[in-house]
Formats: structure tokens, sequence, C-alpha cells
């Protein structure tokens, strides 16, 4: 067993640091690596733990991010625990090998610390590199602070390894606002940690020389299509999973998640959709809001990006009359993806509340209290108008003149 | 003239890799399209022979390409002298050699690259591509004779 780390009750620590003692905790067997900003002090803390003797693992240093998701798919294949973590380009450069690990169905853990992409270049957090991450097969969680960080990169574990999982999953927190500020976390000491994690249990490994096998297997038309369902298909059903092991959590450590968060919900009226930090600062102002000018203001947002929790959706919004749904990416030419699937998800329902997009945030431009009420207060217009009164996608703290697409054609 | 069936077992090149003869559903397919290489413990099969392996029907072993030739190598045992140039150059496993004696060709994946002719040292050469229709025995009956060095 590795040395002794000393964790007080209450720690200081920032999301990176945050991220990187669940790692710990978890008693990653490998990490293959390349720095980026500002996911760096994630594995380079993790180098330091294997350095130090606190985790008896193996630190691989490779030449890009794509070499660094491969390093991880050969060890995970091989039969280890993995994980790894990167940002922006980083993420981008490893897209490719993502497609792989979750086809190979790979439980490597992903510490995604987000950050826009691209040109032009930028280091501040958006959520242009979660949003890219959609389509590729991994489960996604979103965290909003360096607690959640904490928490939810032990949970990753234990959902991605669970045999009817057996997926790899993305823990995702905001560059900066979340990884780079210090505050409060309440670690698990660390047999309670690595107690809940548990011990990893191979499925198919590469080493186990008794049994051989293929991975990476080319199949065209004739079986391609049944592979690709059977995997949609797991990442389907892991949601009762994931819901499992929050349980699980809260048993551990009172803290409780659930794959689609609600705050002052019960009677909401307008209702904003958002992730990352910018939940934390709707709450703030729904529940001024509400004290100052008794507008029902409350927040929805999807702790489990992937798989999209398309029932907690429907659960969450039932009631409410106008909803914002807030995309922190540069949509590309069409409406956000959390308009999208958000509007999906209610269309199937009786309900018919008037739902907008804002696109907000982008390359890390700060998202006000203030801007959150304006926004909330702008549903309460819509209901009160009874339609949705402005364009239905905007932009939110956007120099220059006003920029917004489409409007409404319900009467 | 070697056998078309030279060392194999009963389940060697048994499918044409263009339609799969039991096509499952995606309930039945295998968890991350990982294939198992052999039926049972596998654990001291590197020491056996290719016959006596138990290769799994997910194993390339039971495919065949042999119909993507064109052209395929003639192996001529009078000629050879087993210097096992073409067994290290094949880039399919596909030249048959026991105790360091050429045997012959696996034409359930031998493709007809014709790698193995290329890097034949003998005069004439020990293997030789033929048209894929033409018999062995045929083949052998049309074997160049030793060609003679050039004056300058």
């Amino acid at each position: 067993m590795a040395e002794k780390y000393d964790l007080q009750e209450r720690e200081v620590w920032d999301g990176n640091f945050a991220a990187s003692q669940a790692l710990r905790q978890a008693q990653v067997d490998v990490v293959a690596a390349y720095p980026i900003t500002p996911s760096t002090p994630i594995v380079e803390n993790y180098g330091s733990y294997v350095a130090n003797g606190y985790i008896d693992g193996e630190f691989v240093m490779v030449e890009s991010e794509h070499a660094a998701m491969s390093g991880c798919v050969g060890a995970s294949a091989a039969g280890g625990r993995v994980a790894t973590a990167t940002s922006s380009q980083g993420f981008a450069l490893m897209t490719e090998v993502l497609y792989q690990a979750s086809g190979m169905r790979l439980p490597i853990v992903l510490a995604v610390v987000n950050r826009s992409l691209a040109s032009p270049l930028n280091v501040r957090g958006d959520h242009s590199d979660m949003y890219l991450g959609r389509d590729s097969g991994w489960i996604q969680l979103d965290c909003f602070n360096a607690q959640e960080a904490y928490d939810l990169t032990l949970c990753t574990f234990k959902i991605g390894e669970n045999h009817d999982v057996r997926l790899p999953v993305m823990v995702h927190q905001d560059g900066f606002i979340t990884s780079h500020t210090a505050q409060n976390v309440y670690p698990l000491r660390d047999e309670v940690a690595y107690g809940f994690v548990g011990e990893f249990k191979p499925v198919d490994d590469m080493l186990d020389f008794s049994r051989p096998v293929t991975y990476g297997a080319q199949t065209e038309e004739d079986w391609h299509f049944e592979h690709k369902a059977r995997q949609h298909k797991a990442l389907m059903d892991s949601r009762s999973i994931i819901d499992d092991v929050f349980v699980q959590f809260k048993e551990i450590s009172g803290r409780e998640y659930k794959r689609v968060e609600s705050y002052m919900m019960e009677d909401a009226e307008v209702a904003i959709v958002a992730l990352g930090t910018t939940v934390e600062t709707c709450i703030i102002a729904a529940r001024e809001l509400r004290k100052e000018e008794g507008v029902k203001a409350g927040v929805v947002a999807p702790r489990c990006f992937r798989p999209f929790p398309f029932d907690k959706i429907r659960d969450a919004l039932g009631n409410v009359k106008a909803i914002a749904c807030l995309d922190r990416s540069s949509p590309g030419g069409a409406m956000g993806a959390l308009f999208n699937e958000v509007s999906a998800a209610i269309y199937t329902t009786d309900a018919r509340p008037l739902v907008t997009n804002f696109i907000y945030g982008l390359g890390g431009r700060d998202f006000s209290i203030a801007e959150a009420k304006r926004i909330f207060k702008e549903q309460k217009a819509h209901v009160d108008a009874g339609k949705i009164t402005t364009d239905i996608q905007q932009f939110s703290g956007l120099r220059g003149p006003h920029l917004g697409f489409f409007q409404t054609k319900r009467s | 003239m070697q056998h078309l069936k030279l060392l194999a077992n009963d389940n060697r090149g048994l499918n044409e890799l263009e339609n799969g003869t039991s096509l499952m559903g995606w309930h039945e397919v295998t968890q991350g399209s990982i294939l198992l290489s052999f039926e049972g413990d596998a654990t001291h099969i590197a020491h056996l022979k290719s016959e006596e392996r138990t290769y799994s029907g997910y194993n390339s072993y039971t495919a065949t390409v042999a119909s993507w030739r064109v052209l395929k190598p003639v192996y001529n045992r009078d000629i050879c002298i087993d210097c096992q140039n073409c067994w290290v150059w094949c880039p399919d496993s596909s030249i048959l050699s026991r105790d360091k004696q050429m045997l012959g060709i696996d034409y359930d994946h031998c493709k007809g690259c014709s790698v193995c002719v290329e890097v034949c040292p003998t005069n004439p050469k020990s293997l030789i591509m033929f048209s894929e229709q033409t018999l062995l025995e045929d083949a052998l009956t049309q074997w160049p004779e030793k060609k003679k060095k050039e004056d300058k």
C-alpha cells in the first residue's frame, strides 16, 4: 500500500487539485497525459503523487493528446484503472481516440477542464470542448464547483467500470472559474473513498494470456450498425446505474447528486437551464429575484449531459411557463444544443412552455447575476404577453448591435 | 505438389468475409466488438503449431481471402533451398514451413501480393506467380529453365 496522505476534514482546494485528489484516492494505475491550460495541474499532481509514493501507478509522458488518449486506450485494454485530463485544443486532438475508447467499451476517466476552442485562440472557459464530445459515446458529468469536481470524479470510476456500463466517462468543470478558484472542499478519508470506488475488475483484459482477445476489429456495413446500436443501448441504460451510484455516494458523504439538478422549481413559473458554474450564478439570481420582485424563478441543470436526461428534464420542467436555455458554446449555424435537446424533451409532453435560447460567456466572458436576473425577467415578460416577445436565439453579454435570430410563429 | 489445405485445421478458411454465415442481431454481438481468439484456455497456445490450435470462429484463421487473388504463387520443391526468405517477408503469414523446411502456401490467406516471389533468391525462382485458375500440377510443368549469365 502506498504512503499515507495527510488530509484535513476541510481542505481549501481548487477544482484541479480536487480532481487530482480523487485520482489519487481511486488509486489510478495509469495516467497517460499531455499538458494543456487549464487542466494541467490535474495530471501534474498525479505525477507528483506517483513520484512521492502516494500511488502505486504509472505516469506516461506522451507527445500529444492524441497519443495521451491512445495510451489510455492501451492501458485500459490491458486491464488497468486509467484516467487523464485535458482541455480545449487538446480535447479536439483527442477526439478521434475518444470514439475508439467508447467503441471498445473502455472505462477510461477523462477530467475535462472546459475551455473555448480556437480560433481566435483563448484559454478561458466556455463549453466548446464539452459540446464537441457530446456524440462521442462517453458519459459526461458536469460539475459546478470544486467540491463537485472531487465528488463526481470519484463517482465516474464507479459508473464507468460497472460491468453493465463499461463506458468511458468525462467529468467536466469550468476552466479557471472552477479549476483555479480555491474553495472549501470536504474530502472523504482515503479508505472510505477507495472503499466506495472499489477494486478495478477487468473485462476482456489483454494481459490475461489464457484468453487472448482482439481489440479494434473492423466491421463494415454488415456488422458496424449492430455494434453501434449495442453501444448506444449501454449508454442509455447507464442512466439507472448513474442514479444508483449517486445514491451510494450520498450514503458515504451526505452529498446528494441527481442526473438533473433542480433549484427552486417546486413553484417556478420561469426557469433557466444551464451548465457549469453559471448554474450557481443563476441560483443566486433566482433567489434574489424572488425576494426583490416576487418572480417565481427556478434553475434546472443537467448534471449528466450524456446520456442526455430526456426523462428527468421533462419531469423538472413540466410545470413552467417560460424557459431560457443557456448555451456557452458557439452554435455554428444552429440553435444551441441545450435549447434543441430541452425543447425536444418537453415537446413530448402536454406542456408548451415558451422556450428561448441564449448564447453567452464565450471565451470566458463573465456572466453576471444581474444578467441572469435580466434573462429571468425577460422570461416573465414572455409569460405575461403569452408569447415569445424577443428573438428566439439571442446573444447575452455581447458588445455591439443586438444579435438575434428567428421569431415565434405561435399566436 | 502441395495440397490446397496443407497443414489446415478443420475450420481454416471456412468463412467468406463478404457474407458472414450467421448474422447476429445487435443484442448478440460482442461487447465493444472485442473478439475472442481461441476456444478454451489458451495459456500455452504459443507453443502449439497452428493446426493444433483451437482457433475460435472470431479468429481470422477461420476466414478466407482467396477470392481477393488474381494471381497466386506456386511453390516448386525441386528448386527451393529452404532459405526462409519468403517466410520472413510474407505479410500474411501464408508461407507454411516446419523446422525451417518450406512446405507450401496457405491458399486461404494468401492475397497474391507476390512478395514471396520477389524475395526468392534461386535461379530459376522456387515461387512463381500463375493465374488463379491455373492448376498447380499444370503450373509445375511450365517452370522456366535456369537463366544463364548474360555476356557483357
